[in-house]
């Protein structure tokens, strides 16, 4: 789950690690009453999307009086902000950060995230703060410095010593920057972090640390116990139809063909939409239906896979290993006479009563081809769809 | 021979009264595996399935000898329950659980490195020798004794490389699926060390995902250590950067962990790489009789 840079801001605060002054504002009138709360005469207008690039995109405004502020707010608020890390619809700004503008001597980066490879929690400094790291990471590797977290004795201080005589900051500096760095390891334990990021974390003109940036990214499986971050999701960051899928345990990503793909297991299918693309189409989503494909799940899915205009075939492909096939059958027939799916569907069943399954489905009376072959199947759900009638549907085309 | 599991091992059952525990031990005894007990803190003493259910690991192995367990328990308890297993002396564990937070088992698998344990999983169907043991979730039916090894990443596509094989009367040995998360027991190149020692083993599938690093780590060990045949396939071509596909391991980030990146690295290290899922028999079949090992 990710989190709006305004409440990562509040958890480093939480957690003693600095930022600069500020608050989250809905709508102009609260976004006028937080400036003045905040103080001073300029301010930072911050739009808040779960997406970097903001800055480039226009997303991030400095502005000098109450009436440039007001401006920066109305021209963010209810629009769209495209970044190069969104897609063309770009994400909906709901929310502005308003915040005390800094004084910028350097831009640092550093983050803790959790190392697959090593199977531990690694700490990352840079001085190339306020760019994009990966870049850094594939230019000048060794610009990015990392100590390794020993689970048993947490982070200790003479590590965060070993980044921060890394980064050349002026010896006064050292006694905030290993508390800054104990802390954030703190917060990513306590609060079941996958990821943190602070980029840049910024040393003003004043010699002051503060993180101008703040993004976190929280273990999904852990949100059953962190009751406080589970508050903060934001739904309308998602794509609406992977929040739907959530809500009936199906697992299901949009992406942009026009083949709907149903099946069990996420391995399969990911296999599935490579197969599709191998065979010339393009996967119009990624839908996990899991274990217990029960017909109530699988009307839901179908539910969910036609809501998407431009899907012009659907492949079903199920390995019913404990599930019964003749019974994934019944709820495949019953779930597309209920929904009216109008498109040519293709099923695979493959395991426990497969043969009964695709039988039941063949003399269904619906527009479904049952077969049993993988390669087969995915071949002519290819060519059932490209054969379908390229009608312009009105969802094409808006901004 | 097989690997880790064969008709001798006792398994005991963590969660065993629970729904999942009950149904899928009520499979394993079916499967003739040596089901001995099982685990329900509070049920010690009582009689479940025809077999003694403990208060504690440590006393279900006292009791029973039992080699290996299985855990059906919710995520929220998993990491207590492998540890309870790892300092109950089990010497396999096989956790099925789906869920369970990635810093749990951080903390889990820095605890068991250095033991006599070895886990498999989480968020796995299990391991199998068909023929002789089952221990988790996978539809018995479908495999056959036979000699190919597999391990795997997923769930119902690794039923896909059991399918193949056993249609091709090729057969598995053992079957390993060493689950999608992040921090998994055992890895890729764990099994696979075992499957070159067993002499039962004649080729290995490797069905890897997007995500991590799992697959160019194993790429690495079958250059140094594997003579066998080696045919693999890796999910998620087609997968976009940045979101959780299904397993949460299978995540794209930061450019790194595509399965482009995995099929050259396994290229390179001499495995036979298919790019179609419903190929990957077809490739092994190909392999054994290239080094005419179809006997």
């Amino acid at each position: 789950m990710n989190l709006h840079e305004y409440q990562a801001k509040h958890l480093l605060k939480q957690y003693g690690i600095p930022v600069p002054l500020g608050e989250v504002a809905r709508n102009v009138e609260d976004a006028v009453q937080a400036a003045r709360r905040v103080g001073g005469d300029r301010w930072v207008v911050k739009a808040q999307v779960h997406a970097g690039g903001r800055g480039k995109a226009g997303g991030v405004k400095i502005v000098n009086n109450e009436a440039e502020l007001i401006a920066a707010v109305k021209g963010l608020l209810g629009t769209r902000l495209v970044t190069y890390q969104t897609d063309a619809h770009g994400q909906p700004v709901n929310q502005v950060l308003i915040e005390q503008p800094s004084d910028i001597a350097r831009e640092l980066y550093v983050s803790a995230v959790i190392d697959r490879a090593s199977q531990r929690v690694v700490l990352m400094a840079s001085t190339e703060g306020g760019m994009d790291i990966e870049q850094v990471a594939k230019t000048s590797p060794e610009k990015i410095l990392t100590v390794t977290v020993n689970p048993t004795l947490g982070l200790l201080p003479y590590q965060c010593r070993q980044l921060f005589f890394g980064l050349k900051l002026a010896p006064q500096q050292m006694q905030t920057f290993t508390d800054i760095l104990m802390n954030l390891y703190q917060l990513f334990v306590e609060r079941d972090l996958s990821l943190i990021e602070i980029n840049p974390l910024v040393v003003t003109k004043s010699g002051v640390l503060i993180c101008l940036d703040g993004k976190i990214n929280i273990d999904d499986n852990a949100l059953y116990r962190q009751p406080e971050l589970r508050e903060m999701h934001d739904a309308s960051q998602e794509d609406q139809r992977e929040t739907t899928a959530q809500r009936w345990n199906l697992n299901y990503i949009a992406l942009d063909g026009d083949i709907g793909c149903m099946v069990n297991g996420a391995g399969l299918a990911m296999a599935t939409m490579d197969l599709i693309k191998l065979n010339g189409g393009r996967p119009a989503n990624f839908l996990d239906v899991g274990g217990g494909a029960t017909e109530e799940r699988v009307r839901e899915a179908f539910k969910i896979i036609i809501s998407d205009q431009n899907v012009k075939g659907i492949f079903v492909n199920i390995f019913g290993g404990i599930v019964r096939c003749d019974l994934i059958a019944d709820g495949i027939i019953s779930a597309v006479a209920e929904v009216g799916v109008q498109v040519p569907v293709v099923v695979r069943l493959e395991g426990n009563r497969a043969d009964l399954g695709a039988k039941k489905l063949a003399d269904s009376g619906l527009n479904i081809v049952a077969l049993q072959g993988f390669a087969d199947a995915a071949k002519k759900i290819v060519a059932l769809t490209s054969q379908a009638p390229k009608i312009p549907s009105p969802s094409q085309g808006e901004g | 021979m097989s690997i880790l599991i064969d008709a001798n091992t006792k398994v005991i059952c963590q969660g065993f009264t629970g729904k999942q525990g009950t149904f899928h031990s009520e499979q394993a005894i079916a499967y003739g595996t040596k089901m001995v007990g099982g685990v329900t803190p509070g049920k010690g003493g009582e009689t479940h399935l025809g077999l003694p259910v403990f208060n504690s690991v440590r006393e279900a192995v006292e009791k029973t000898q039992a080699d290996a367990s299985v855990i059906y328990v919710p995520a929220a308890y998993c990491k207590d329950s492998i540890i309870e297993a790892v300092e109950a002396g089990v010497k396999l564990i096989v956790c099925i659980t789906e869920g369970i937070p990635v810093q749990d088992m951080l903390i889990v698998k820095n605890f068991i490195n250095g033991t006599r344990s070895r886990l498999i999983g989480p968020n796995c169907p299990g391991i199998i020798t068909p023929g002789a043991c089952k221990i988790g979730i996978m539809p018995g039916p479908i495999h056959q004794p036979g000699r190919v090894g597999i391990v795997s990443r997923s769930g119902t596509l690794t039923y896909e490389a059991v399918s193949q094989t056993t249609a091709l009367g090729l057969g598995q040995s053992t079957c390993v699926g060493i689950g999608g998360d992040p921090i998994p027991g055992m890895s890729f190149t764990d099994v696979l060390g075992l499957f070159q020692q067993d002499p039962q083993t004649k080729a290995i599938i490797m069905v890897g995902e997007i995500g991590g690093s799992a697959e160019e780590e194993a790429a690495a060990f079958i250059k140094k250590h594997v003579t066998k045949p080696v045919v693999s396939y890796i999910a998620g071509v087609t997968a976009p950067p940045g979101k959780r596909m299904g397993h949460a391991g299978a995540i794209i980030a930061g450019g790194k962990g595509t399965a482009a990146e995995k099929f050259a690295a396994l290229k390179a290290a001499g495995v036979h790489t298919v790019n179609s899922p419903a190929e990957i028999g077809a490739a092994v079949a190909a392999a054994l009789s290239r080094n005419n090992l179809d006997i």
